[in-house]
């Protein structure tokens, strides 16, 4: 048994039976992190080289922790300080890396697609950490497992994602996640970080905060990403915290106490207060450990595919 | 399709099982069983209740066992689904008597040896297995117990049935096509 795809590119390519798979994986893989030896032999003929264009640190320690754990060996390269500055193309690059014997890549990379296109081009399993605006989907596959862990079964639940839709290649990949997974979702925020026919992607889209929060189960609240907007969307960060940054006083106006996440990094005092990132509603700690488990799934699920095509 | 064993032979060859460990193990306070998952947990379990039995012993420990990840043949066949380990009991220092369906290469065990010591130092590790394909090793182990032992071929398959899990009780001799 193992994933109908090759590589993990996306959630859009992703059927329902991948996604219970790699939880269910991920599940005995959590076990294993909970002894005192939180590692296994499985992969250790196999290197995984973790390539970043983009800077992380969540998701690039969280990769190179389940590779490590799965006794994989890893190398790490970023584009800064290396010879991409002097002009290497992506291909090149990876094909360098991988003339090095190198069985899987796990990129990040600033450009949306990216990813697509170097599976078209090489022979190693390829894992997008992360393209662009477009997809991140070992995010959205922690997000789904944290949220099943704390509220069961997402079939009918209602998910609010709050914030910089527009910019967010989380918010992406967790809409079609959670869409296959039977969740309800609401996309929430400024008109103008909210990309216009997102509807045709069967979410409701609420601008009111207060609203959106009172409906859902839980609110996964994005990171506003300044980083990737090349034209003012909303006039100061002070602005945008008071009409749409989610704090403890509204939280405690709610009729029910609502589930929070943060796939990070929080700015902390702009869509998210101190007061309700360190709350007990809030499960952002939980889902940096549970990245771990699911990234050593999907390691470890694609693993077995090299022999084919 | 030939039995090995029905359903009486099947109780008297655990019950024999049975008494051996505990000849061995006395009291089994400081033993435990630990079955290899999948089909050797239905074995342990009935084993396990078996000792409790005889010893008259209130609780044994008794644990579950997942060789997936220690697998050494990960990438030359189709990925494994990995099923639960359950050791909530410490092995440091004690004695681990592995449970298994059916011995045949000895890679299982090999796989679970390595998956064992991941939890602790054991004083000891004995292996039970009810059936025994004799000449089919391909690694030096041996069974401590052993229900009943077979020759078999290549193409031929050994399968245990449990009431629990199958509605029988039956081991037999299938000739693959």
């Amino acid at each position: 048994m193992s994933l109908s795809v090759k590589h993990l590119l996306g959630i859009k390519e992703l059927n329902v039976t991948d996604i219970e798979q790699i939880f269910q994986t991920a599940d005995k893989f959590k076990q294993v992190l909970q002894r005192q030896i939180k590692k296994v032999p499985t992969l250790r003929d196999i290197t995984v080289a973790n390539i970043f264009f983009e800077n992380s640190t969540r998701t690039r320690l969280s990769f190179e922790l389940a590779e490590k754990r799965l006794g994989a060996d890893v190398v790490n390269f970023s584009a800064s300080g290396s010879s991409v500055s002097k002009g290497e193309t992506l291909i090149d690059t990876v094909n360098n890396i991988l003339a090095m014997k190198v069985d899987m890549v796990v990129m990040r990379h600033s450009a949306s697609g990216a990813p697509w296109f170097l599976a078209n081009h090489i022979d190693a399993s390829i894992i997008n950490a992360g393209d662009g605006i477009n997809e991140h989907p070992t995010q959205a596959l922690l997000d789904a497992y944290s949220m099943r862990e704390k509220i069961g079964n997402l079939k009918g639940k209602h998910i609010t994602i709050l914030g910089d839709i527009m910019h967010s290649r989380v918010a992406l990949s967790n809409i079609y996640c959670l869409n296959k997974l039977g969740a309800k979702v609401t996309v929430a925020g400024p008109p103008t970080l909210i990309p216009k026919h997102i509807e045709s992607l069967g979410v409701r889209v609420e601008y009111n905060i207060k609203k959106a929060l009172e409906w859902c189960d839980v609110a996964n609240v994005l990171r506003i990403q300044l980083e990737r907007q090349h034209k003012p969307l909303f006039s100061t960060l002070r602005e945008y915290a008071l009409y749409y940054g989610v704090n403890k006083q509204m939280l405690d106006s709610l009729k029910k106490d609502i589930v929070i996440m943060h796939p990070g990094p929080i700015n902390r005092g702009v869509e998210i207060n101190s007061d309700v990132a360190d709350s007990k509603q809030s499960i952002i700690l939980d889902q940096v450990e549970n990245g771990v488990a699911i990234r050593m799934a999907v390691i470890y699920l694609l693993s077995g595919k090299r022999e084919m095509e | 399709m030939k039995t090995l064993l029905n359903k009486d032979q099947l109780s008297i060859t655990l019950q024999r099982l049975a008494h051996q460990l505990v000849e061995n193990h006395l009291s089994f306070k400081n033993t435990v069983i630990i079955g290899i998952q999948p089909r050797g947990v239905l074995l342990s379990e009935r084993i396990a209740g078996l000792v409790q039995k005889i010893t008259r012993n209130k609780h044994i420990d008794h644990g579950t066992l997942d060789i997936t990840f220690y697998r050494d043949d990960v990438q030359s066949r189709d990925i494994h689904v990995p099923a639960d380990t359950n050791i909530p009991f410490t092995i440091e220092g004690r004695h681990v008597i592995l449970v298994d369906d059916v011995l045949y290469t000895g890679r299982t065990i090999r796989s679970a040896m390595d998956a064992l010591i991941d939890f602790g130092r054991p004083e000891r590790v004995e292996l039970l297995a009810l059936i025994d394909r004799r000449f089919s090793r391909e690694l030096p182990i041996q069974p401590d117990y052993i229900g009943h032992t077979v020759d078999t071929i290549l193409t031929q398959k050994v399968k245990v049935y449990w009431e629990e899990k199958d509605g029988k009780d039956e081991v037999v001799l299938i000739d693959k096509v």
